[in-house]
């Protein structure tokens, strides 16, 4: 199969399924001309002209409203918040309106929206453009939250995003776009609700998403010459989220250690943590553990930032105090 | 010698004036601004070539060919009047007359800069000169600077603040929410917009129908203007209007100071998807060659007098680098909770 990176299996998942279905759009800031700042969107003006792919001004706001007017009435906008910080500005359409329309009208609404946002840190890019705010959505009922990271899975997931007739929050990892794997040529979906189990193990589960399953599987392989043996589980899908598989793995480990990138305080991590705990306190022989990024604003410099961020590091010495006893 | 505008230039660029300076500015001052624009222009090229060289990193974007707006503004402002700032907010502070030490030291992350190196060129802030801080949300300094306007207003100092923003900004909703109060209660805050005509590669007439900005301001009742935004005179003539107007209590204006982006986005951009053989022409404009023109042609400066400004203002960035890359310190991770919270409090 081929590998291709992250950044062409996105374009590529958009432009076959604009290629079979003409209700798909794509609009945001610099995504038409410019192909967006990453090169995620390059080639689609050309394929579909400006119709189909529209530069908007900068104004979050409303072309994140519109997206959600289209949606009812017929398109599949896929939307895109260049750095997903900014979803701060979009976020009262997306969560007082596209959330919550087809229950507020009793059912008798579609909402096929698809809200793109890289995020994630590294690189020095500082407090307002570094920020991870996957658990904002996902306490927010009538959403899809999916943060996939492997090339494979970014293209199968973009695709089912679109085709779903739910508004998703489809999160990108900023310092994945080079990363390479095999991504099939043809049009294929992956499910939402579904975690993949990236490494099997008998010792420690470690749940993780996006960047941080990269590092798990990083402190995974390192610890395997001390002889200890992890389950690196990548959730893939925030909201729906697999449980079975999470809980599956800890009725064999008896150890969980959660991972977000994130800062800890009010994070996902906690979410799962505590059901995990009302699902099955009785399998864990030891606490869980949480790994997230400390609670600070991104700093600039950074030696500070890679001090904040969690990576193999952190992770692995969160796996040895979910080994104590 | 005189700088020879081409026809097809001044036919796309209609607001194009000579630079004539206002009558009675002294050559001290005129000078002044001559320094405070080459120096804007100095410390930028340099910090690209520093970006190139992965001596600093993150996003950094140049004020490079905005000169005259920054420096002719605050040339209309007193010390304490109070400027908010955007992502290319180096001019600014430089304008404002802050320290390009301790920015040069910000860019290197280091703690003797402005920020402590939490912020960085996109958010370097230079409060105590009332620069009131970069930003890297488009739009978000508009209510910023109607709010400091506003404490200004209770609080009685009588001082202005001056609202910097891009064309891109003018078309957030907070843009158009925050002009609507200012006029609605004659808050004293001067909308100066740095109308470049792009965004980062979107141009402004594919997003706006109206693109004569200024005229905007009518919707609000306000006072638009547009000045040549490569014309340090005709920039700070228009500024030095309206802060007196709003001083007296007579409300917001809107100056629209029209230039053209020549460089990248953002220091590494190298814009391949922007035909720079059409912005070649626009150099002619440049508002540093235009103004040591005039210095030279009007006999206002010799030029061996600009000859060591120009020295002077080298040796000012290559202090200030050598300052941030061999004598200040980075900040240690005992540094790295300070001033999340006031008063040294620390919630982790
Ligand atoms: C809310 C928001 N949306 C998008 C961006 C990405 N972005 C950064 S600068 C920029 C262009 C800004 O254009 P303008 O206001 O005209 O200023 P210029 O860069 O041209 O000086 C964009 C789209 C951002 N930083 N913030």
């Amino acid at each position: 199969m081929r590998n291709i990176t992250v950044r062409e299996s996105l374009n590529e998942a958009m432009r076959q399924e604009m290629e079979i279905d003409e209700t798909v759009i794509v609009m945001g800031c610099d995504v038409a001309i410019r192909g967006n700042p990453f090169g995620v969107t390059k080639g689609l003006l050309r394929q579909f002209g400006e119709k189909r792919v529209i530069d908007t001004p900068i104004s979050e706001a409303a072309f994140t409203g519109m997206g959600v007017g289209a949606a009812a009435m017929g398109l599949k906008p896929i939307v895109e918040i260049l750095y997903s910080d900014w979803i701060t500005l979009a976020s009262d359409q997306i969560v007082n309106m596209a959330a919550k329309m087809r229950y507020m009208f009793g059912g008798n609404i579609e909402m096929p929206l698809v809200v793109r946002a890289p995020f994630g840190a590294g690189g020095g890019n500082a407090a307002q453009h570094s920020q991870s705010f996957e658990n904002w959505f996902n306490h927010i009922p009538g959403l899809k939250v999916v943060a996939p990271i492997t090339p494979y899975d970014l293209k199968g997931m973009l695709i089912t995003a679109i085709r779903d007739k739910n508004p998703v929050i489809f999160f990108e990892h900023k310092r994945a776009y080079q990363m390479k794997g095999e991504v099939p040529e043809e049009l294929y979906t992956v499910p939402f609700g579904k975690a993949a189990i990236r490494r099997e193990g008998k010792d420690v589960t470690i749940v993780s998403y996006s960047m941080m399953s990269i590092h798990a599987m990083e402190a995974a392989e390192e610890l395997a010459e001390d002889g200890i043996d992890c389950e690196v589980i990548d959730l893939r899908s925030i909201l729906p989220m697999d449980y079975e598989t999470v809980m599956n793995s800890i009725e064999k480990t008896n150890r969980v250690v959660v991972t977000q990138e994130a800062n800890l305080r009010g994070g996902f991590a906690a979410d799962i943590v505590a059901e995990i705990i009302d699902r099955g306190f009785d399998l864990l022989d030891t606490a869980p553990v949480r790994v997230g990024g400390l609670n600070v604003p991104m700093p600039y410099n950074m030696g500070l930032e890679n001090y904040v961020i969690p990576g193999k590091e952190t992770i692995k010495k969160a796996i040895r105090k979910a080994l104590k006893d | 010698m005189s700088i020879k505008i081409d026809k097809e230039v001044l036919e796309k660029f209609t607001c194009y004036t000579p630079l004539k300076a206002p009558e009675g500015m002294k050559k001290e001052e005129q000078m002044k601004l001559f320094y405070r624009m080459k120096l804007i222009r100095e410390f930028d090229t340099t910090v690209k070539d520093l970006w190139m060289e992965n001596k600093i990193y993150g996003l950094a974007h140049s004020y490079v060919a905005a000169e005259a707006i920054a420096v002719g503004t605050c040339f209309a402002l007193k010390p304490d009047d109070a400027i908010t700032s955007t992502h290319r907010g180096h001019g600014h502070v430089i304008a404002k007359g802050g320290d390009v030490k301790k920015m040069m030291a910000e860019l290197f992350g280091k703690y003797e800069g402005y920020n402590h190196g939490k912020g960085g060129s996109m958010h370097i802030a230079d409060v105590p000169h009332g620069m009131l801080g970069a930003t890297g949300i488009v739009g978000s300094g508009m209510p910023l600077a109607v709010g400091s306007a506003l404490a200004a207003d209770r609080l009685g100092t009588g001082n202005v603040t001056i609202c910097f923003h891009g064309d891109g900004g003018t078309n957030q909703g907070v843009w158009h929410e925050s002009i609507n109060m200012a006029a609605a209660w004659n808050l004293p805050v001067i909308f100066v917009l740095e109308n470049n005509q792009m965004a980062i590669g979107t141009e402004l007439k594919s997003v706006s129908k109206e693109v004569e900005l200024y005229k905007r301001a009518a919707g609000y009742g306000i006072p638009g203007v547009q000045v040549d935004g490569f014309n340090v005179f005709a920039v700070y003539k228009a500024v030095k209007k309206a802060v007196d107007r709003a001083r007296n209590g007579e409300g917001p204006s809107l100056i629209e100071a029209k230039f053209l982006r020549l460089l990248g986005h953002f220091v590494a951009d190298d814009q391949w998807y922007r035909d720079l053989k059409a912005v070649e022409p626009f150099w002619k404009l440049d508002p540093i060659s235009r103004m040591k023109d005039y210095l030279l042609e009007n006999k206002i400066a010799a030029a061996k007098e600009i000859e060591r400004v120009e020295k002077d203002i080298t040796k000012e960035i290559l202090d200030a680098v050598n300052y941030a890359a061999n004598e200040c310190t980075e900040p240690s991770v005992e540094t790295l909770y300070d001033n999340i919270y006031a008063d040294g409090e620390i919630i982790k």
